[in-house]
């Protein structure tokens, strides 16, 4: 009963945040509900006893990537972005497509059945303790995309200063 | 105990938000946010799989989805900033050179 109420509470947080994400004018704002979208979604992955994975959302998304956007967004003229329409003139079609979309999925999602469970029960987990676990699986089996990771991260540094490079001009 | 589906129905929701935010927002920042919103939701899914499947490999991918994530939002923001000086617009609808 507590643990369906605790869901209960995250998910509906979770939808109307992101619901709120996508449809402010105020782009600050959506960032800040953004924010607490990811505090939640952390809150989650710490309900499935992930306890890594909701480190790392916080870390990366919350530290780095959405202080990344809020830096963007001094770029913007704000005063001039509240002024325009949010949504193109076609978002009735995009809603129509999405709840196509939505209703297409949840009706495939009921007849889902899982396989097998693995050998990484509460007990092992908890005997192993958790990043260990993790960590062990990432090192051995899954070191090849470890490392091509590692690449895409590099490929995306140098890509991000070519790009945002102030290009000389020559007279 | 909650099952394993209620998960996947809210990853699903949230998941065609995004895609609602990215078909009909004008502003590209926010496109981008949309498409955090998807890896987001993708990634609640796989945490759910792995916790109810007792497997690690669902929390491996997420955290491979974490780092692709960064690296994409460092590359289009700055393709952004590349954009903005150019055209001095940050909504996609006015960006036609290409006439696609």
């Amino acid at each position: 009963m507590l643990s369906e109420l605790f869901f209960g509470y995250y998910a509906s947080a979770i939808v109307i945040f992101s619901l709120l994400v996508v449809t402010r004018s105020n782009p600050v704002h959506s960032v800040m509900w953004m924010l607490l979208l990811f505090f939640h979604i952390a809150g989650l992955y710490l309900f499935l006893n992930a306890e890594f994975v909701a480190a790392i959302q916080i870390i990366v998304y919350a530290g780095a990537i959405l202080v990344l956007f809020l830096f963007i967004l001094l770029f913007l003229n704000l005063r001039e972005e509240l002024k325009v329409k949010r949504f193109i003139g076609a978002w009735p079609a995009g809603l129509f497509v999405t709840t196509a979309l939505l209703v297409i999925v949840l009706s495939v999602v009921r007849s889902f059945v899982p396989g097998p469970a693995g050998k990484y029960s509460i007990e092992f987990i908890k005997q192993e303790t958790h990043t260990k676990a993790l960590g062990k699986l990432l090192y051995t089996d899954y070191l090849f995309p470890f490392e091509i990771a590692s690449l895409v991260l590099l490929v995306a540094i140098i890509g991000a200063i070519v790009l945002a490079k102030r290009k000389t001009r020559s007279k | 105990m909650v099952p394993l589906n209620w998960y996947l129905m809210l990853s699903a929701v949230v998941f065609m938000i995004g895609v609602f935010g990215f078909l009909t927002r004008r502003n590209i920042i926010i496109m981008f946010m949309s498409i955090e919103l998807l890896l987001n939701a993708v990634n609640i899914s796989l945490v759910a799989f792995s916790h109810y499947l007792q497997d690690m490999r669902g929390q491996i991918l997420a955290v491979f989805i974490i780092t692709v994530a960064a690296a994409e939002a460092a590359i289009g923001l700055a393709i952004i900033i590349a954009l903005f000086r150019n055209k001095d617009t940050v909504h996609a609808d006015e960006m036609s050179e290409m006439k696609g």
